[in-house]
């Protein structure tokens, strides 16, 4: 099994600050923007942008949690049904914008689903995607992220490892792997 | 990933502990979709589930309808009394009949213990038992053990007791497996005619004096009295057992402790529990009721989950 380094602890951070600044310069002063964390494990990183926000803007942002299990398309289709996870959104989201955040971007199917899941908490008034990798040329749906922390080309064989140290990891590192 | 240890919930027997605790994860989360504005999710979208009811029912089959269709399922419903069982056909064919027309999963009630055990030799759809006979009534079970854990915030070390119609209840036997498997201590309470001969090789104590029970449990579970199935006479009449057996306020007052009334409904008020129990502050009954939907929820959405 071959692992490559695409982000480290360092460049992580410059990252999500580049991504925070992106994101002030569209939203402003967030009034009526809400940050939205995918579970599993996109809620780490909707921490982590969330966290940085508030510093920046010093006032508080709404932040949810979102699981889209029941909403999957492939239920019924894997050997084992996802576990399904903790949804926490307390907050209206109707009429609000909504950034959603997920830590890798790949077939496009988590995030449609994610889309229907929304829904039961109300219509939002413009709905964003930010993703900390793209994998590009994987995409199974017209689904495109409006922020993204770095662009990987990656085959369908290989698999991007997102160990961050709020997941319980020594360090913050995001590897991609060769399964062969 | 989760998956359950088996195809079909024919009883609680059957199930290990750990099958248990993903049941009570899943239906934390569904418990929370079925709070909000809009309860309905498609996770069940094709699957096609069928409520065969060869006893009768109310609560169960609306609460396993009300899962079904909060799961985008489709369903159908069937009841003896206004089929073709009347008219002589077989149990094995009257489900062979419904499965051909293509259904996936099947809710069943009958009178007969051991009903759908046999049914599951015969047929590929899963089959989730509503209640069979005397014997078992797993998703009731499991809905109590859930809403003690929700009240109590576990099930493990408490002391449980069931008190009432020992001998005819399926919900006595589903319980006393559930709760012991999750680690609770478990006693039966009730006439000695109504309870069955050698309950106590369960593990469980049995006590005659409800006011005993009272005083050593956290939780009292109380069984209605279900004259449908006794053929003979058990006690002389149901004032007596209401006077040595009934559970009221005053007694529950006097306790002087937190204690947590539950009740598998339908109620006899004033025979089993008078009015004023029923509705204090110790009882969790519409909780209970509350639960059951999300329970099932969570039960026919691992089941269905797991046959592909």
């Amino acid at each position: 099994m071959q692992k490559k380094l695409i982000l480290d602890s360092d460049l992580l951070n410059i990252t999500v600050s580049r991504l925070c600044h992106e994101l002030i310069e569209n939203h402003r002063d967030f009034t009526d923007t809400v940050i939205i964390g995918m579970q599993p494990r996109g809620i780490y990183l909707a921490d982590h942008i969330h966290r940085n926000l508030e510093k920046i803007l010093k006032r508080s942002i709404p932040l949810g949690y979102l699981d889209a299990t029941f909403h999957r398309d492939d239920f019924r289709r894997r050997e084992i049904p996802v576990k399904p996870n903790e949804n926490r959104i307390p907050f209206i989201i109707e009429g609000k914008n909504v950034v959603l955040v997920d830590d890798v971007l790949f077939t496009g199917r988590t995030i449609r689903a994610a889309l229907d899941a929304m829904i039961a908490f109300g219509r939002p008034a413009k709905v964003e995607l930010l993703v900390l990798i793209d994998r590009k040329y994987n995409r199974e749906l017209p689904v495109a992220a409006d922020y993204v922390g770095k662009y990987v080309n990656t085959l369908a064989s290989q698999r991007v490892l997102v160990e961050l140290q709020a997941q319980g990891h020594k360090h913050n590192k995001i590897w991609l792997i060769n399964k062969d | 990933m989760s998956k359950l240890s088996q195809k079909h919930l024919l009883g609680i027997k059957d199930i290990t502990r750990e099958d248990i605790e993903l049941i009570f994860e899943t239906a934390d989360n569904f418990k929370e979709v079925i709070n909000r504005p809009i309860k309905k999710i498609p996770a069940l979208r094709d699957v096609t589930i069928a409520n065969i009811f060869f006893e009768n029912s109310t609560r169960t089959r609306l609460s396993f309808e009300l899962a079904e269709k909060r799961l985008s399922a489709d369903v159908v419903n069937f009841s003896a009394s206004t089929s073709s069982v009347k008219k002589g056909e077989t149990l094995l064919d009257t489900v062979n009949n419904i499965l051909a027309m293509k259904v996936d999963m099947v809710v069943m009630r009958h009178a007969s213990p051991g009903a759908p055990h046999y049914l599951s030799r015969h047929i590929k759809a899963n089959i989730v038992n509503a209640g069979d006979g005397t014997h078992e009534h797993p998703t009731q079970a499991l809905l109590d053990a859930f809403s003690i854990r929700e009240k109590l915030g576990s099930v493990s070390g408490k002391k449980i007791a069931i008190i009432g119609d020992i001998l005819h209840s399926r919900v006595a036997l589903s319980n006393i497996f559930a709760l012991q498997k999750l680690g609770a201590k478990i006693m039966v309470c009730g006439p000695p005619t109504l309870l069955p001969k050698f309950i106590g090789q369960l593990g469980v104590q049995v006590e005659h004096d409800v006011m005993k029970a009272l005083q050593w449990c956290d939780v009292a579970n109380v069984l209605r009295i279900q004259l449908e199935r006794q053929q003979i006479k058990y006690f002389p009449s149901l004032r007596e057992y209401s006077l040595y057996y009934g559970i009221t306020k005053k007694m529950l007052d006097g306790l002087k402790k937190e204690i947590v009334i539950m009740h598998p409904g339908p109620i006899n008020r004033g025979v089993e529990l008078s009015s004023d129990a029923a509705d204090s502050e110790h009882a969790i009954i519409l909780d209970q009721v509350e639960n059951g939907v999300a329970v099932r929820m969570a039960v026919l959405y691992l089941l269905a989950g797991a046959t592909a």
